[in-house]
């Protein structure tokens, strides 16, 4: 396999990091909306939390992004 | 065709070598003066009559207070009143400079790694020489978490120092991948638009929705930012 392709297939392959923080993200906010549902009145003290850890969550989901580019971008042949 | 990543290219604009380092004026540095202006000049513009009873434009700028203040009491609490201007420098900072990142034909200068990196480290340095300056050697008793059975401890502690040395790392990439990515992303469907014609109306409508996908994000970014690094110092102060 010469080396342009296994680039793109292993950035392909990196890139599928980014599932996890996808379920990560839905089960943030479905809890969000779940607690302001219940509980109309906490709407206010919890938002600022769901947006925190959707941040934090949304950061790993780029970390994989990251290194699929630095494998796309990055590396030359006999690196 | 251009390719998206030509937007990241670092030119410099007024070329200055000092003994062999190369220390141009760039456009990079262009916008970071630019930033510290507008923010530090609209700020001064505001609230520099001090009225009693604030006006609108002076109204705007007691809300950034209020919230960077609100944001210190919350996490460090009464402690943390004398880290206000530098946790308010670092917030208008990093805003200032991802919100003109989204002017067409500017340059973000917090979507390259050794601008994050480098405020990312200096926290990072400045917050464990502050936990070892309030608690000495006592400061090593972070790395155990309240609770753990003794034999825990080899394999909690190596985790948990690799946790925290591994902050200015995410705190960096986390603002760099969140610049960087969106406006890849942007250049990209933008580039679409011109491609496609009369259909271009569709990566049109769906540019325009991620510009303000964007706007959102580069407040986020800010306030993450920002309050990851009140809980750091929250950390080094009270430890656990």
């Amino acid at each position: 396999m010469d080396f342009d392709s296994a680039k793109l297939i292993a950035a392909g392959l990196a890139v599928m990091g980014v599932i996890g923080s996808g379920i990560g993200i839905g089960m943030i906010f479905s809890s969000f909306i779940s607690a302001v549902g219940r509980n109309p009145a906490a709407a206010d003290d919890v938002r600022a939390m769901t947006f925190i850890g959707f941040a934090l969550v949304e950061a790993l989901a780029l970390f994989a992004l990251v290194i699929a580019f630095l494998i796309l971008f990055g590396i030359s042949p006999g690196a | 065709m251009a390719s998206p990543l030509e937007q990241f290219e670092i030119k410099p604009i007024i070329p200055i070598e000092i003994g062999g380092v190369d220390v141009s004026f760039t456009n990079s540095s262009l916008w970071m003066t630019i930033a510290v202006v507008v923010a530090g000049g609209t700020l001064a513009i505001a609230a520099g009559r001090g009225a009693m009873v604030p006006g609108r434009l002076q109204t705007v700028a007691e809300l950034f207070y209020e919230f960077i203040a609100g944001l210190i009491k919350e996490t460090i609490g009464a402690q943390g009143r004398k880290y206000f201007p530098i946790i308010f420098t670092v917030f208008a900072f990093v805003l200032t400079g991802n919100l003109l990142g989204m002017i067409p034909y500017s340059f973000t200068f917090t979507s390259h790694i050794i601008v994050t990196f480098a405020m990312a480290i200096v926290i990072f340095i400045a917050v464990t020489v502050l936990g070892f300056v309030k608690h000495g050697m006592h400061f090593f008793t972070f790395f155990v978490p309240p609770g753990t059975p003794l034999v825990m401890y080899p394999l909690m502690i190596p985790i948990e120092i690799l946790s925290y040395l591994s902050r200015p790392i995410s705190l960096a990439v986390r603002l760099f991948a969140n610049m960087m990515a969106g406006h890849i992303l942007l250049k990209v469907i933008a580039g679409f638009v011109a491609a496609m014609g009369v259909f271009g109306i569709l990566p049109l409508a769906l540019v325009v929705a991620l510009t303000g996908l964007e706007l959102i994000i580069a407040f986020l970014q800010a306030y993450v930012f920002t309050i990851l690094t009140c809980l750091y110092i929250n950390d080094a102060l009270h430890l656990h």
